[in-house]
C-alpha cells in the first residue's frame, strides 16, 4: 500500500523551477533514499511534502487523503512527522521538553500530560538520550541534537519519519550508529523517507532510492540499480 | 513619608512577580515560607489607601498601569520574539471605550468593554499581521497606532463633531483596586499560560517557529490568540485609566509613547524572567512621575541616558545581570536584587529628602537624581564585570 505518492509535483521560485513534475511514491515499511546533487531540489520536495510550501501544479497524498495545501502543523498530525538539514532543536528548552512538545501537539489526538512525558521518556532513552534529558537542546552536539529531532519527530506518533542528511557532519563511528538507529525506527513499524549524502549509509539501509537532479526525477530504484546506473553516474561524476 | 509608601509597593509587586516565577520553577525548596509571605504582602497592597497620604494610591495606580502594559507586552513579545509596538493602539481603544459609555455603564463593565474591543482589533490585525517577522511586523504595529488615531480624529471631526471627550471621573481608591485587581488577574493569566502546554508552544515559536510549526503547534493560533490575550490587558488599564484622566482625544489616547514605555521598562527590567517587567516599570514609571514635575525638559534626557547605559551593559535587562552574576558564583538571587533595590530606592529617597529642603538649587536636584541612578547603575554594571 502506497503512504505517500505525489504526481507531477512541481513549485517554482521566481522564474527557475526547484522541482519539476516529479512523480514519486513511498510504500508502507519501506526506507526509501532521495539522493542528487546539490542544489537538485531535494529539501524543496520535503518541504513541499511537509506543508512549508504548496505545489503548484501537483497533489501530494498521505495514506490516500491529500494533503497538499495543509498547513505544515496539520500535516504533522495526520503523521508526517521530519528533523531538518540544518538541526532545529529548541536550543533554551530542556532536551526532554523538546520530545514532549511532539507529543503533546504533534499526535493526531493530542495526549494527556503524563501519557507525553512517559512518550519523551521513551523515546529518550530509544535514541541514547536518557542521561540528558534536562539538559537544554542548544548545549547538546551535533549528533546529539540530530537524535533530539528524531526523538521529537518519533513522538508525534508519525507513520512517516522524513530525514533531511541526518548523516551530514557526523564522523564514521556516529555514522554507523545513525544507520543503526534508522534501522531500529523502522522495526517500530515507521516508514523512512530520507535525503542522504552518505552513500555507504543510503546504499546500506535503503531498499529504494529515488535520484533528483536539476529540479526532475532522473532514476528510481534498488540501491543496485542506482548504483549501475549510467544516468546516475554521469550526472554525479559527470560524462 | 510618600517614597516610604512607593517603596513598599515596589518591593511588593516586584515579590507577586517573583513568587509566580519561582512556583514555576518547580522548585519545593522553601515554597511554604515564600508562600507565607505573599499573603501579608498582598495584605499591604490591598490596605494601601488607609495608612498611606491622599497622593500615593493615585501614584500607586499610575504604576500599576505601567505594571500591567509592561508585564502584558512582555507576555506576547517575550516568549516569541516579536516585537509588538501596538501598545499605544490598544491602550488607547480602552480609554476611548472609556471615554464613550463610561457615563452609561457602572466601572467594572466598561473596564471589560474596553479589553474586549482590544481584545477583538487585536485577533483581527493579528490575524492579518502575525505572518510578517521582525523589523516589517515592528513597523506594521506601530502604524496600527497612527491609523487608529487618525479614523478616530476623521470620526470626531466629519460625523460626532467632538473634538475631546470628558471621561466620568472615578474615586481615586476605587481606580486603584480595579487596576490592583487587574495586575492580579494578569499576573495569574501569565502564571497559568507559562505553566500551561499553551505556553510551551508559545515559547517553542520564539525558539523556532518553523521547528514548532512541524511539530504539530498551531503557530498562527497560538501567536494571535496571545496577541489577543496581551491587548485585552492593554485595553483594560487604559479604559481604568481614563477615569483619571478625564479629559480624552484621539492625540492624547493615542499617544505614540505608550508604545515605546512598555517596550523599554520591559526591556530594561528583563524579560527572562516574571518580575523582570514589573521592576523596569515601577523604576521607569515613577521616575517619569517625579521628573516631569520637576525638570519637564530634563526627564526624557535622563532616560535616554538610561537606556543606552541598559542597552550597551545588560542586554538581558537589570534581572538578567543579577541572574548571571549569581550563576557565575552561586550567591543566592536575593543577596544581590536586595541590595540593588535598596540602592535605588536608597538613591530616590536621598533625592527626596534633598528635594524637601526649600531654597535648594533646581541644578543641584537635577546632579542629585543623575547621581544616585549612576550610582546604582555603575555598582550593577561592577557587579556584572
Amino acid at each position: 500500500m502506497q503512504i505517500l505518492e505525489g504526481e507531477g509535483v512541481t513549485k517554482y521560485f521566481g522564474g527557475m523551477a526547484a522541482v519539476l513534475k516529479v512523480d514519486f511514491s513511498v510504500t508502507r515499511g519501506e526506507v526509501v533514499g532521495l539522493i542528487g546533487p546539490n542544489g537538485a531540489g531535494k529539501t524543496t520536495l520535503f518541504n513541499l511534502i511537509s506543508g512549508t510550501f504548496t505545489p503548484k501544479p501537483g497533489v501530494i497524498k498521505f495514506k490516500g487523503e491529500k494533503i497538499s495545501g495543509l498547513r505544515p502543523h496539520r500535516i504533522c498530525r495526520k503523521g508526517v512527522a521530519r528533523t531538518f538539514q540544518e538541526v532545529r532543536v529548541f536550543p533554551n528548552m530542556p532536551t526532554v521538553e523538546n520530545v514532549r512538545l511532539g507529543a503533546l501537539f504533534g499526535t493526531p489526538t493530542g495526549l494527556s500530560g503524563a501519557e507525553a512525558n512517559k512518550e519523551a521518556d521513551e523515546l529518550l532513552d530509544f535514541v541514547g538520550l536518557s542521561a540528558l534529558k534536562d539538559v537544554p537542546a542548544g548545549g547538546l552536539t551535533l549528533v546529539n541534537q540530530k537524535r533530539v529531532e528524531v526523538a521529537r519527530a518519533l513522538a508525534t506518533k508519525a507513520e512517516l519519519l522524513m530525514l533531511d542528511e541526518l548523516m551530514a557532519g557526523l564522523n564514521s563511528t556516529e555514522t554507523a550508529e545513525a544507520m543503526e538507529l534508522v534501522t531500529e525506527i523502522r522495526k517500530r513499524g515507521v516508514t523512512i523517507f530520507m535525503i542522504e549524502h552518505v552513500m555507504k549509509a543510503i546504499m546500506g539501509v535503503c531498499d529504494r532510492i529515488i535520484v533528483l537532479h536539476h529540479a526532475e526525477k532522473i532514476a528510481e530504484g534498488t540501491p543496485n540499480e542506482i548504483a549501475t546506473s549510467k544516468k546516475v553516474i554521469e550526472v554525479y561524476l559527470g560524462e | 513619608m510618600q517614597y516610604l509608601f512607593v517603596a513598599i509597593g515596589f518591593l511588593c509587586l516586584t515579590y507577586s512577580g517573583w513568587f509566580a516565577e519561582r512556583l514555576l520553577t518547580k522548585e519545593k525548596k522553601g515554597r511554604l515560607l515564600t508562600a507565607g509571605i505573599l499573603l501579608p504582602v498582598l495584605a499591604l497592597l490591598a490596605t494601601l489607601p488607609f495608612y498611606a497620604s491622599g497622593y500615593t494610591p493615585i501614584l500607586m495606580t499610575s504604576l500599576i498601569m505601567f505594571v500591567i502594559l509592561a508585564v502584558s507586552w512582555a507576555l506576547f513579545s517575550g516568549p516569541t520574539g516579536y516585537m509588538s509596538l501596538a501598545t499605544a493602539a490598544f491602550f488607547g481603544l480602552g480609554l476611548y471605550a472609556a471615554a464613550l459609555i463610561g457615563k452609561s455603564v457602572p466601572l467594572p463593565v466598561f473596564i471589560l468593554v474596553g479589553g474586549l474591543i482590544s481584545f477583538a482589533v487585536a485577533l483581527i490585525v493579528g490575524a492579518v499581521t502575525l505572518r510578517l517577522r521582525g523589523i516589517y511586523f515592528a513597523i506594521f504595529t506601530f502604524g496600527l497606532v497612527i491609523l487608529i488615531a487618525q479614523l478616530l480624529v476623521f470620526w470626531e471631526l466629519h460625523i460626532s463633531g467632538i473634538r475631546g471627550r470628558f471621561v466620568v471621573p472615578i474615586d481615586y481608591n476605587t481606580i486603584y483596586y480595579a487596576m490592583l485587581i487587574l495586575f492580579a488577574v494578569l499576573m495569574l493569566t501569565v502564571y497559568f499560560i507559562r505553566r500551561s502546554r499553551f505556553g510551551l508552544a508559545l515559547q517553542s515559536i520564539g525558539e523556532n517557529e518553523e521547528a514548532a510549526a512541524h511539530t504539530g503547534v498551531n503557530v498562527t493560533l497560538v501567536k494571535v490568540f496571545t496577541f489577543a490575550i496581551s491587548a485585552f490587558f492593554m485595553g483594560a488599564a487604559g479604559a481604568t485609566i481614563a477615569t483619571r484622566w478625564i479629559y480624552i482625544d484621539p492625540y492624547i489616547a493615542f499617544n505614540a509613547l505608550f508604545s515605546f514605555l512598555p517596550v523599554l521598562m520591559a526591556i530594561f527590567g528583563g524579560m527572562g524572567q516574571l518580575y523582570g517587567p514589573i521592576i523596569g516599570a515601577v523604576i521607569f514609571a515613577y521616575l517619569q512621575e517625579e521628573l516631569i514635575t520637576t525638570f519637564a525638559e530634563l526627564y526624557m534626557l535622563i532616560f535616554g541616558v538610561i537606556l543606552v547605559i541598559a542597552m550597551l551593559y545588560m542586554p538581558e535587562g537589570l534581572v538578567g545581570v543579577i541572574l548571571k552574576k549569581t550563576e557565575k558564583d552561586e550567591t543566592p538571587g536575593w543577596a544581590i536584587l536586595l541590595p540593588v533595590l535598596t540602592g535605588i530606592v536608597g538613591g530616590l529617597a536621598g533625592w527626596f529628602a534633598f528635594r524637601e529642603r526649600r531654597g535648594a538649587k533646581e541644578l543641584l536636584k537635577a546632579g542629585g537624581v543623575v547621581t544616585a541612578i549612576g550610582v546604582t547603575l555603575a555598582i550593577i554594571i561592577i557587579f556584572a564585570a
